[in-house]
């Protein structure tokens, strides 16, 4: 039964992926925006998604044992920094190694004040994140004053990482052999839906860094953890019901504590990713609430490592659009407006009132958008992201269902 | 009520333990870089104690006041609105555009300005008391997106729609208030009070509305029956529910009034200083007030003494720069003592509740 299962939810994956690609398919030829399926959307958008999984997979840790981790934006901006501080100089698999140790120094501070002191989840999260901020830009600030680095919000170039593709299908370069790239040439015949298949495909499987390879395999490797070995098992009792847990003899803050360094490592691999894959310096406001999208696609995913994959995969989509072109965005509108009223039908059905006129009001003004204006506005184009978070979690979140005792201070012996 | 030394030892204690804890730290970070914390810390209280610089101090701590007291009010309802930033931005930047259209005589058009301000503010927070209320999104992920999208939005309309062009200058900013719209400075009223002028300082008057503002959070959430049914909701929702009161309608009006009172605190340096919005007008804030209410516990009095204290340090560190110390101390500063405040309430809140349980077992041993 259960192998049935899985099968039909695999099957149902793949339907889905390929129905988003016939869709934004139509749209392209419809609105002419072809960098809705082109190679370099989408391997954008993989570049754009690890990072924001990274932060989920952060998330996912830290709920599963209970905690709330808000603070994974403060640890990313950790591990960002550290990534392009030791990067610069020590190269940048260093890099990588010390923004996750920076990030797991962040979370260090967190699990002591959440899970041994009691305090608050959201509140210890936001101050990290202020503290976070002020730390790195007061150091940054010191480098800069002593000329090794070139100013106070930025650090020096961090060599580039290696990259390679899937043999055969994507180009990929094995031990000095070349190997075709069918799936490129594919994609330039034009063929309606294959060629769009073939493209997207490309842009996942193609020139990919080795840390993208690492961090999408984090992803089963999470799922095994959590989900098929005692470790896990344990781990998610402490944040289902940790009185439970304790009276079966697992150390409750023990098991806290590993999932919040896990959640720190996990975030600073994900700002180092940023600094060293994705740019190839430490910035100041790189993050730019990447930790909280990672947080909002968790949720989305329902705490789950394949859910909160398509959360991230769907944000990394919109962020490598506004990124890349805005009259992409433009075209996106019409799907956007097709998905609201598809909401009000649904809510209409159910008898919401409220929520139908709210959906055919944002539809419409969608439209109106749409039609008015040819182009996006710069500016607007920024908040797509943001939006598409808000969106996704307004429709998704009824159904959802976290561990049971996430963000609840817990104290051995059930004192208060 | 009899005089306990003992209980206003503990209620003294986190607040000094944060303090000296923040010394340490940041004296161990000024030492890490070679550089004299004593030095540092004689500067900072020479420079930070002048009367020019508590002025400026004064200045910043109303805004951070104000935004303050709006997240206050959501904690005191077990909400978090920690999208204070973005409902200030817009707050301000509405209020300034439309507050330089309109003509209206002098006190009216302030309270038009008040009025629009806190429109806006509060309509941006709806959108998240609504999705919390009606779709279940937790408010402190939906807040931090609105801020990110009131960032674009703001930018935008400021380009695209309520820019004037200013001779000789590159900034974007809106139409400069008219003189009826400008909140007159507290200036001539302290020179009454023998308080000598500064050069290039003043009081904002806004300080007066600051100060109501902190006495009416104070009386409406600890004296009415709306405060009551306000914290009940936050403290527990489900013994709330059972005694009548409609926690869901006490979060939507939370969140409201909570971002009413943020559009607010942009407007000290709008109606004081600036008298237009410009692109990087106030940014931050929002997020320092959230320290600010952590560390004042959310009372109208420790947040006050907390907004000064931060005010303070970013005045008094500016000096820093003189004997070549990051003046971003003042971040470290902060930093510290909110952290250290923040695990220093807890600690100390679970020893008074140490405290009572062994009186308890004592009076039932007798």
């Amino acid at each position: 039964m259960l192998e049935k299962g899985k099968l039909s939810g695999m099957r149902r994956t793949i339907i889905i992926f390929f129905g988003i690609i016939a869709i934004l398919s139509v749209i392209r030829i419809a609105t002419g925006a072809s960098d809705l399926t082109s190679v370099g959307t989408a391997h954008a958008a993989l570049l754009l998604s690890v990072p924001i999984v990274l932060a989920a997979l952060g998330g996912l840790f830290a709920e599963r044992a209970g905690v709330v981790n808000i603070g994974l934006e403060g640890m990313m901006i950790m591990g960002a920094w550290a990534g392009g501080f030791m990067g610069s100089k020590h190269g940048p698999w260093v890099g990588l190694l010390a923004a996750i140790f920076f990030g797991a120094v962040g979370a260090l501070v967190h699990a002591i004040a959440t899970i041994t002191f009691g305090v608050d989840h959201v509140v210890s999260g936001v101050a990290i994140n202020i503290i976070a901020a002020g730390l790195v830009r007061y150091i940054s600030t010191i480098l800069a004053q002593g000329g090794s680095w070139p100013g106070p919000s930025q650090s020096p170039d961090v060599e580039p990482i290696g990259q390679n593709g899937l043999p055969i299908l994507s180009g990929g370069k094995y031990f000095g052999w070349q190997s075709p790239d069918i799936l490129n040439s594919i994609g330039e015949k034009n063929w309606f839906l294959i060629s769009d298949i073939s493209r997207v495909l490309r842009g996942l499987t193609g020139e990919l860094s080795y840390v993208t390879m690492i961090a999408v395999a984090l992803v089963p490797l999470s799922y095994f953890i959590l989900w098929k070995t005692s470790f896990g098992l344990r781990l998610r009792s402490t944040g289902e019901s940790p009185i439970a847990a304790e009276s079966l003899g697992v150390n409750v803050y023990v098991m806290k504590y590993w999932g919040v360094l896990v959640s720190g490592g996990f975030a600073g691999l994900g700002g180092g990713f940023l600094a060293i894959v994705a740019a190839n310096h430490y910035q100041e406001n790189q993050i730019g609430g990447r930790g909280y999208i990672g947080l909002a696609a968790m949720l989305f995913g329902n705490w789950r490592p394949g859910g909160l994959l398509a959360g991230s995969a769907l944000f990394g989509f919109a962020d490598a659009l506004q990124l890349r072109d805005s009259a992409a965005i433009h075209a996106l509108l019409l799907l956007i407006i097709a998905f609201l009223l598809f909401a009000s039908w649904r809510s209409f059905r159910k008898g919401q009132k409220v929520a139908t006129i709210v959906a055919i009001a944002l539809a419409g003004f969608f439209a109106w958008f749409f039609i008015a204006f040819d182009e996006l506005p710069g500016q607007l184009v920024t908040m797509t992201p943001y939006l598409a978070t808000l969106i996704v979690l307004s429709l998704a979140s009824q159904r959802l269902r976290g561990p049971a005792a996430a963000g609840l201070p817990y104290r051995r012996g059930g004192l208060k | 009520m009899r005089f306990k030394p003992g209980k206003i030892a503990l209620a003294v204690a986190a607040p000094v333990f944060a303090a000296v804890f923040s010394l340490i730290v940041s004296s161990a970070s000024l030492l890490a870089t070679n550089k004299s914390p004593r030095e540092a810390f004689a500067l900072m209280w020479e420079f930070g104690s002048g009367a020019g610089s508590l002025m400026e101090a004064v200045n910043l701590a109303t805004s951070y006041y104000i935004a303050a007291i709006a997240i206050a009010l959501t904690f005191r309802a077990g909400l978090f609105n920690i999208g204070v930033e973005g409902q200030l931005r817009l707050g301000s930047l509405f209020a300034a555009y439309f507050g330089a259209m309109i003509v209206l005589p002098p006190v009216l058009h302030i309270l038009a300005i008040f009025i629009i301000a806190m429109f806006v503010g509060g309509l941006w927070a709806a959108i998240a008391a609504y999705m919390k209320v009606k779709r279940g999104v937790s408010e402190v992920i939906s807040t931090i997106m609105l801020n990110s999208v009131a960032g674009g939005l703001s930018a935008y309309l400021l380009s695209k729609h309520f820019m004037v062009k200013v001779e000789g200058s590159n900034d974007l900013a809106t139409k400069p208030l008219p003189a009826s719209g400008q909140f007159p400075d507290l200036m001539p009223v302290l020179k009454k009070l023998g308080v000598e002028e500064q050069p290039g300082g003043g009081v904002y008057g806004m300080l007066i509305i600051a100060i109501i503002l902190g006495i009416a959070f104070w009386f409406v959430v600890n004296r009415t029956r709306f405060g009551f049914e306000l914290r009940s909701s936050g403290m527990n929702p489900i013994a709330a529910r059972v005694s009548g009161v409609n926690s869901k309608k006490m979060t939507f009006i939370a969140l409201v009034a909570s971002g009413a009172i943020a559009g607010l605190a942009g407007l000290p340096t709008l109606l004081g200083d600036t008298h237009s919005y410009t692109l990087g007008f106030r940014g931050g804030v929002g997020f320092t007030a959230i320290a600010i209410a952590l560390l004042g516990r959310n009372s109208a009095v420790g947040m006050a003494i907390s907004a000064m204290l931060f005010g303070f340090l970013e005045v008094a560190s500016r000096t820093l720069e003189l004997i070549d110390i990051a003046p971003e101390t003042y971040v470290i500063m902060q930093g510290s003592i909110l952290l250290s405040a923040v695990i220093a309430y807890e600690v100390v809140r679970r020893y008074q509740l140490t405290l009572q349980s062994h009186a308890l077992a004592k009076a039932g041993d007798k």
